[in-house]
């Protein structure tokens, strides 16, 4: 089956008028931190008292990807009247359906007032929230493979490219490098067989910002994916997802099938020459493999270790073919930017980074769950305005950007705005945007250790910098903590953090020491404190004799 | 044990019960979506995985025959990754997740306790096969911190008394839970 411009039209037409058929429209979210709060039997209550009461043609229930305030959950929005509804239980349902002519139940309303839900600009999360993740239909109905349609039959691969380079996206998996670029160069790169990969290996621990994606709008990635196989000549993608997201890949995976089936991909793409495969990988846990040489190892099956670059992926990558590697939120940017323009992409954000940034806002911070902002927005806003501050009076401490390649960002920087180039500057990096908030309760040589421990044992092996001193370091930053160690031992620290920085084979070990870096140059007292006075400013570490 | 040689002729299904025919043939499946081919090996292993429980020996010979790879390769896949286990998992699986926010949020003293009161640390087993103790590195339920997987039912903002009643029912054959 191939579609044209009608079909996608009249799909579109017909699920809003079926939308606008329903007096009263209640939106449960089934993202994984709903879920696991019970949203799943509060949707069926939801449904079986409809039917019930008869009102079967009169209040639709649609279960929905990611609200975004996961602190609160289960949530559920009325799009009919614009409120929402937090922590609500199966005993609420006779409730909220009696309320639906009059004013809602007010123990349960969330504010939707607030700057948690104000300050957001959304265009990788548009649909997060508002649509059906396993219906295509609601996909479409929201402009979705209006872009890919456009791109396939009024664009030229170049233009594509230059829609991008022009938008400024930059890859938001990290690192930052310019999409078109990448686009460009594995255009121009030699070779019939060309792959495509969406990285979803997000290993990151405090990031969920893919999986809140896939798990609530996976169409918005595999259209990406299918016009950047256009742009750059590609015919085959893979989305490589972690294990550990079932639902994701459950999602993921019907959603391909009825791509497939609508002729979004296969061949002859709406009635075009271009065709595109793809399929679904899954991870086996292992944190490097979010490393684009050893994500391409995984998916020839082969233990994720990673080589030296050069020669790039683009030009030597997935079974020695020209491969391009982007993660799950750059691809996600992608239709928005073709259906709306480079130049609107442009006006958001900042003069090197454009666009917005999906962030997974959690530890000590009121509203933990996932928001998309402006890139610019200072740290201040993110944590006090949207995030709402730290519980129960505590004191802001740091802030955690990047993950365990990132690091620690002190209260003097609160007012920095967020983009890739400041976050270098004070030593972190954007990361895939997972923040942790940490209040004066939080120990940062502890912190510094707890990451060191992470990419100690995600370690690959393969180079002796970082298998060796990743391990070095921990034992050290062990001792600090238990106020056994000498002044020897701190300048240790020091030397072996620049030596891993500089020696090792891949951004694993290259970035492992940020964490102990930025923390050794943030709040040194904490680390001098262990040493010379023998205690903990936090009073979070344990000391020596203590522990015996 | 597995770091000997690979038999050759090891193409053979192992001696099976009808239940792990069963087992078996979604393993086959796996493999022959991938054509039999070696990209396949992670996927299979998942399957593996999923069907018995955990990556028994003669399987992973058999998958090593089947996939034409050495079977010190499968046995490297295996055991580079996480997700995968060579021991038989307890009755119940509780996994604690340790990721920032529930590093944050405390998910290191509800181990602690776990350990204290129940006596395995991370990847063991009760001695009675009940429970299996696991730590994830990130479950990304970070906004439910701090979270953790019973029996593949993620449960968030734990605390050590919640996770030590619940490995307690399952020991004591609660049979509501």
């Amino acid at each position: 089956m191939t579609l044209n411009i009608e079909d996608l039209q009249q799909i579109a037409r017909i699920e809003k008028s079926k939308k606008d058929g329903f007096q009263h429209r209640i939106n449960v979210c089934l993202a994984a931190g709903c879920l696991s709060c019970g949203s799943g039997l509060i949707k069926e209550a939801l449904e079986k008292e409809v039917t019930r009461r008869g009102l079967d043609s009169w209040c639709k229930i649609t279960g929905v990807g990611c609200l975004g305030l996961c602190a609160e959950g289960p949530l559920l929005s009325l799009p009919t009247s614009g409120s929402y509804y937090q922590g609500v239980q199966v005993s609420d349902v006779p409730e909220i359906l009696d309320s639906l002519n009059g004013s809602p139940v007010a123990r349960l309303v969330c504010p939707a007032e607030t700057p948690f839900f104000q300050r957001q600009v959304r265009i990788v999360t548009e649909n997060c929230g508002r649509i059906d993740p396993e219906r295509i239909e609601e996909y479409i109905a929201e402009d979705g493979y209006a872009g890919l349609y456009q791109a396939l039959t009024q664009m030229t691969p170049q233009e594509i490219i230059d829609q991008v380079s022009g938008s400024g996206l930059r890859g938001r998996g990290g690192a930052g490098y310019p999409t078109g670029l990448k686009w460009m160069s594995m255009a121009k790169a030699m070779g019939s067989t060309k792959f495509i990969i969406c990285n979803g290996d997000e290993g990151d621990p405090g990031a969920f910002m893919d999986r809140s994606v896939l798990e609530s709008d996976p169409h918005r990635v595999i259209e990406g994916m299918v016009i950047a196989g256009y742009a750059t000549g590609a015919n085959q993608g893979f989305i490589y997802v972690r294990a550990e997201y079932p639902l994701a890949v459950k999602r993921l995976r019907l959603a391909l099938s009825q791509a497939e089936r609508m002729g979004m991909i296969g061949n002859n793409i709406f009635n075009t020459s271009f065709h595109f495969n793809l399929q679904v990988r899954l991870g086996a846990g292992a944190f490097v493999c979010g490393e684009e040489t050893a994500l391409i190892a995984s998916i020839e099956g082969r233990m994720g270790r990673p080589r030296p670059r050069p020669p790039f992926p683009v030009e030597f990558g997935l079974w020695d073919h020209p491969t391009m590697i982007n993660n799950v939120e750059t691809l996600a940017n992608i239709a928005p930017i073709i259906r709306r323009g480079s130049q609107w992409f442009a006006g958001i954000g900042t003069e090197k980074s454009k666009g917005t940034k999906v962030f997974a806002l959690a530890g000590k911070v009121v509203n933990t769950g996932l928001i998309e902002i402006p890139m610019g927005t200072s740290l201040r806003d993110i944590v006090f305005a949207i995030g709402g501050g730290i519980p129960q009076g505590g004191r802001f401490k740091a802030v955690q950007t990047g993950g365990p390649s990132g690091g620690c960002i002190p209260e003097q920087f609160l007012d920095m705005p967020v983009d890739y180039d400041s976050l270098a500057q004070v030593g972190s990096i954007m990361g895939s945007g997972g923040m942790i908030v940490m209040d004066a309760s939080s120990c940062m040589v502890d912190v510094a250790r707890f990451f060191m421990e992470f990419c100690m044992s995600e370690s690959c092996g393969k180079c002796v910098p970082c298998r060796v001193g990743t391990r070095q370091i921990y034992d050290i930053l062990g001792k600090i903590t238990a106020s056994r160690a000498t002044m020897a031992e701190f300048t240790m620290l020091e030397d072996l953090c620049d030596l891993i920085k500089n020696t090792s084979l891949c951004g694993l070990g290259q970035s492992a020491p940020n964490p102990v870096l930025t923390t050794l140059k943030y709040f040194r007292d904490e680390y001098l404190a262990h040493i010379h006075d023998r205690q903990c400013l936090a009073g979070a570490c344990k000391k020596a004799e203590e522990v015996l | 044990m597995l770091a000997e040689g690979i038999n050759p002729n090891a193409t053979a299904l192992p001696a099976t019960s009808p239940a792990q025919d069963h087992r078996l043939r979604m393993v086959n499946r796996t493999m022959q979506l991938y054509r039999n081919e070696p990209h396949g090996l992670i996927e299979t292993l998942h399957t593996v995985q999923e069907s018995f429980g955990y990556l028994e020996e003669p399987i992973l010979r058999y998958v090593a025959a089947a996939l034409q790879v050495p079977l010190s390769r499968v046995y490297a896949v295996a055991t580079f990754y996480h997700s995968f286990t060579l021991r038989p998992p307890g009755e119940h699986t509780c996994v604690i997740c340790r990721g920032t926010a529930c590093y944050i949020g405390g998910s290191g003293q509800i181990l602690d306790r776990i350990k204290e009161k129940v006596g395995i640390a991370t990847g063991e087993t009760t001695a009675d096969g009940k429970v299996s103790l696991l730590e994830a590195r990130c479950l990304g339920s970070c906004g439910l911190a701090p979270a953790g997987v019973f029996d593949g039912e993620v449960t968030g903002k734990l605390s050590p008394e919640k996770v030590l009643e619940k490995i307690g029912r399952w020991q004591h054959h609660d049979p509501e839970h």
